[in-house]
């Protein structure tokens, strides 16, 4: 009994640690004032003022969406070639893979910048923003979508060979649909990690170019008048995304439950 | 037209479209180029610039300007001393929650398990300005203290997630066993549990040690006028300027070099890691 | 169809595969299959046969020799080009498709040509799907072929292994291929359902009148089903023939001992028909030259048990275990171990005597009579062959030579040479050879591979690592096989001789 009491009670506080400085910033959204600490009205004023971010918000999601698109091709046909190649190359493939996955992102956003450099390009262009993201993320598809090949019965490529496919039929047919649940959380995976970014946006980014990490940084660190105005409506923001976030868990977990029961049923 | 007569010939005709040929193996050469071109010969630039003057000379001096400046010096050291602190921090908080989580009934923990890594979902400069806003709530003054408050705060969620994947993978009647063979609960944590999660712990203070040291966000923004900056700061400055201009292409190339040694030495004493091992969920 | 020669379909032609490691899998097997024939590749895991099907199917190339079909070389056609068609061993069945899904995989992927007529009269040749319809009715008998109407819309995953194993056959089926493979497809089943399943399978075997070749490990397996067996083992064709040939009449040891339980005695040939094996003289049908020594193999159900005295050989009961339909009863000779399977019970102690019909023993060559090895002299003047170093008497070399204080040989006519690197032809006989599992105590490293019961001693083999030298000989000692043992070799055992005269 007191083991349980201890560890529920563990458990509730790391939550709370965890949850307090969100939820704050849920309330403090609406309210009237600029300041935390210092309640005035309930109002909606900040959230109408979101309009304000909607440029930095699109720049986000979009380089998100491009940028995991493209590093989920690459990294699924990379994972395929590292899994079907027992030899040097899959290894050596997979060990560059490795690189970005523990290299520090100012170490990798600084040598993309000598890159650029030495190729004669600017350093701030939105290719070299694009190529930084899908460094980071490409790799990381890799690694979700490498276990789903391991799982997968080695001869279902041959049976598909044996029953007329050709390769590239095989691979769409067969393949491709085994391993689709690692795509997709790859996917997922590298859309977070370029929402979540910020030093490879600061680094490699155009100066006008501002994703949500960069615009909030500018608004929590630089403290310049300007961008502190726009704390406040962060926090509306904050809500916003915290509320998606909440609700993608939610239907994504009904939805998985219900699969499990149908299967259960036949 | 009518059907007149039909004869299976099993395939063995010749399709008259075309099919693009190629084995498997090679379907890794777009993503291999990939990653020659934009991540292992961007490293050698890296070492290229780091041993060059401005004028592209060969020299050692911006090794000998690195280590004779001590302000540079104390931020390597205190980035180390940091890190090290939150990556510990983070292993005592999330260990027991891990641990805790890996005993309990699977759907409850995976909901609780949900609830510990939905943070990662919302921006991580979001979350940082709420703990900032919080500590700014309670009074805690910005500087060191509010510095590791923050970091703990933003990379705990990427400690949990290793440890609960090793945890919940490890066979259990092991620890049944060592219990059978006499040991008490503590002795199986000691001589069991811990030693077989081992490889989750490494993967978790990997996710936390060398970021920590590169996270000049949270400095930034939780230092105030403490001047308190990890090494990071120091090669984005470089790289940054004081408006997002190149500054000293040769000096962060030499600190960049400095980190990829430490993460050489970290990597080699813990017996490098398996990426395997859940890191960022890649295998929820 | 008993004796009708029927067409070859399907002839390997000296194929050998070799793996990039080196490892041999497939070691030159010559071999031809008939239409409609149901034969089985058998042999213990790692003797080649499933890498040899794995060829056929087009899985894997042979690194040298050719692969006919119907007459044709299909060495280098891809599996998707071949008529063939595959029951894997775990089935490999696909998990996103359901079963209708499954068997209409490959008829979705095929391509007929259907000729048509237009408005003048001329005929058109066009490439086309299957309907819907035809694909559907073609699923539909596949799926009462194997008994499992009304399972289109079930998922895989769902099913039992027994009916995975279905699914897995009409898929297969459903293309009419001309050959069916079949890989070890019984294996995952239990004890039952392996039995009513094998049964099923020469039904349908005689139903579609196609080719099928297995694969199994399981002799019995073996011997219900086929029309034909190839024993293989170390990728070597061991034996061919009908099962009651090969249960009947086993080339040698090997065959005797991995199909059915049987005696194998060393014997030897004292007359014309006459063999000599556990001290007495047997009748016997087999033509081998006088004096040779030869494998004696007698079937446990061959051997009668008769009242002390009234047999050819007496002996005592040592061991005796019901096994339901028969007793197995072991008898000793001398050091010899005969075992007997008879519906009498004898008890133990009880002494007895045996006789074997003449037709019943079963003479093959020895296999192996003597131990031959490349080796070299090295500057101790020790030898080094088959993976090891041992010591041996180089003066054998010469007649009447003898070594120096410096290690040179002296010749009977006093020339003095200098036998360093020198090659020379080593034999060791079958009993000249010790193991122990002191790793230092012997020349040579190795691993038990194989370990035969003779009787009154084991035939063993043990093979080294490095260049998979064997070692042959005969033990009365008990060791298990995977053990890992040196060779020891006495000095004066060695048998040299020189491969060319030496420069002096």
């Amino acid at each position: 009994m007191i083991k349980k009491f201890f560890t529920r009670g563990y458990i509730f506080l790391i939550l709370a640690f965890i949850y307090i400085p969100i939820f704050i910033l849920v309330i403090y959204s609406f309210n009237s004032g600029k300041s935390i600490g210092a309640w005035e009205n309930f109002s909606f004023i900040w959230y109408s003022k979101l309009a304000e971010v909607k440029d930095v918000v699109i720049n986000t999601i979009v380089l998100a969406v491009v940028s995991a698109i493209i590093a989920t091709l690459l990294g699924t046909l990379g994972a395929i070639g590292i899994f079907y190649s027992k030899g040097k190359l899959g290894k050596s493939v997979k060990g560059m893979s490795q690189i970005p996955v523990v290299n520090s992102e100012v170490v990798t956003a600084c040598a993309l910048v000598m890159l650029l450099v030495i190729m004669g390009f600017s350093h701030r262009t939105i290719f070299g923003l694009y190529v930084g993201h899908i460094t980071l993320s490409a790799p990381f598809v890799v690694l979700s979508v490498l276990p789903k090949l391991k799982q997968m019965d080695g001869s279902l490529y041959e049976a598909a060979l044996d029953l007329g496919a050709t390769p590239t039929q095989a691979l769409f047919k067969v393949i491709l649909p085994e391993i689709l649940p690692g795509i997709f959380s790859g996917f997922m995976l590298a859309v977070t990690l370029s929402l979540d970014d910020y030093i490879i946006t600061a680094t490699l980014s155009p100066l006008d170019f501002d994703t949500i990490s960069t615009a909030v940084y500018k608004a929590i660190a630089l403290t310049t008048e300007k961008s502190s105005e726009q704390v406040p409506i962060y926090r509306a923001l904050t809500t916003i995304i915290f509320l998606i976030t909440v609700a993608v868990v939610v239907v994504m977990n009904v939805r998985a439950d219900k699969r499990v029961k149908e299967k259960r049923k036949v | 037209m009518t059907l007149a007569s039909k004869e299976q010939t099993n395939g063995t005709i010749k399709k008259r479209k075309f099919h693009l040929s190629f084995s498997r193996k090679q379907l890794c050469i777009p993503y291999a180029l990939f990653l020659i071109m934009f991540v292992v010969f961007p490293l050698l630039l890296v070492v290229y610039y780091a041993f060059t003057d401005s004028t592209g000379a060969i020299t050692l001096n911006n090794f000998i300007e690195f280590f004779t400046d001590t302000t540079k010096i104390s931020t390597l050291l205190i980035s180390v001393l940091v890190s090290f602190v939150v990556t510990a921090i983070c292993l005592l908080i999330a260990y027991p929650v891990a641990y805790i989580l890996s005993k309990m009934n699977k759907k409850i923990a995976f909901v609780l398990l949900l609830l510990f890594i939905m943070p990662m979902w919302i921006n991580f400069v979001l979350r940082a300005m709420a703990m900032k806003e919080l500590l700014s709530l309670i009074g805690i003054p910005l500087g060191s203290g509010a510095n590791i408050i923050g970091l703990v705060y933003d990379y705990l969620p990427f400690m949990i997630l290793p440890l609960y994947s090793t945890l919940i993978k490890m066979d259990k009647s092991l620890e049944e066993a060592a219990q059978d063979l006499g040991a008490s609960k503590v002795r199986v944590f000691i001589d069991v549990t811990l030693p077989l999660s081992l490889s989750g712990i490494i993967s978790g203070a990997m996710m936390v040690f060398l970021p920590v040291m590169s996270c000049y966000v949270i400095t930034d923004a939780f230092s105030g006028s403490t001047g308190f900056t990890v090494i990071g700061k120091l090669i984005a400055w470089c790289f940054l300027g004081e408006n997002g201009t190149m500054t000293n292409i040769n000096g962060g190339a030499t600190i960049s070099l400095i980190m990829l040694i430490i993460l050489f030495v970290t990597m080699f004493a813990t017996g490098g890691f398996k990426s395997e091992d859940n890191v960022r969920g890649t295998n929820i | 169809m008993a004796n009708v020669k029927k067409e070859k379909i399907i002839e390997l032609v000296d194929i050998t595969r070799q793996f990039d490691d080196g490892v041999i899998a497939v070691d030159n097997v010559n071999l031809y299959v008939r239409k409609g024939e149901f034969i089985t590749f058998l042999g213990p895991s790692g003797c080649g046969k499933t890498t040899t099907l794995r060829m056929i199917a087009g899985f894997d190339k042979p690194s040298s020799g050719k692969i006919l079909l119907n007459g044709e070389d299909i060495s280098h056609l891809p599996p998707n080009k071949r008529p063939i068609n595959t029951v894997f061993q775990r089935y490999a069945l696909f998990p996103h498709i359901n079963v209708y899904e499954n068997i209409a995989f490959g008829l979705k992927l095929k391509r007929v040509k259907v000729t048509y007529q237009d408005k003048n009269g001329k005929q058109v040749e066009r490439i086309e799907k299957l309907k819907k319809h035809e694909l559907a009715q073609k699923v539909e008998k596949a799926l009462k072929m194997v008994d499992l109407e009304g399972f289109e819309k079930r998922s895989v995953s769902t099913l039992s292994g027994g009916q995975q194993q279905r699914v897995a056959i009409a898929r297969a089926i459903v293309n009419e291929p001309e050959i069916l493979l079949l890989d070890e497809p019984l294996g995952a089943l239990d004890l039952k359902m392996r039995k009513d399943m094998q049964l099923e399978l020469k039904e349908m075997h005689r139903k579609l009148g196609i080719t099928f070749i297995y694969v199994t490990h399981d002799q019995e397996e073996a011997l219900t089903m086929s029309d034909t067996i190839v024993v293989m083992k170390d990728g070597v064709i061991q034996q061919i023939g009908t099962p009651t040939d090969i249960y009947n009449e086993p080339k040698n040891s090997f065959v005797a001992d991995f199909i059915g339980e049987s005696n194998i005695f060393s014997g030897t040939m004292v007359g014309d028909r006459k063999v000599r094996f556990i001290n007495h003289n047997f009748d016997c049908v087999d033509d081998f030259a006088k004096n040779e020594k030869v494998d004696v193999v007698v079937r446990p159900e061959d051997v009668f048990l008769m009242d002390e005295d009234k047999g050819q050989v007496n002996g005592k009961i040592i061991s005796s275990i019901f096994k339901g339909v028969h007793y197995e009863m072991v008898m000793q000779v001398g050091k010899t171990e005969i075992v007997i399977q008879d519906t009498i019970e004898r008890k133990v102690g009880e002494k007895v005597s045996i006789f074997i019909k003449p037709g019943d023993i079963h003479i093959m060559e020895k296999e192996f009579s003597t131990n031959k090895y490349d080796g070299y002299i090295t500057k101790k003047n020790t030898v080094c062959f088959g993976d090891g170093e041992f010591e041996c008497d180089v003066t054998q070399l010469y007649e009447g030579s003898f070594l120096d204080e410096e290690g040179y040989l002296i010749t009977a006519d006093g020339e003095k040479i200098d036998l360093t690197d020198v090659d020379v032809n080593v034999e060791v006989g079958l009993k000249d050879i010790e193991i122990s599992d002191d790793a230092e105590a012997g020349g040579a490293i190795g691993n038990i591979v194989s370990m035969i019961y003779k009787g009154d001693h084991y035939q063993l083999i043990v093979r080294t690592d490095e260049n998979e030298e064997d070692y042959v000989f005969d033990t009365e000692d008990t060791w298990n096989e995977n053990d890992r043992v040196s060779v020891i070799i006495p000095k004066e055992k060695i048998k040299l001789s020189l491969k060319q005269e030496v420069k002096r």
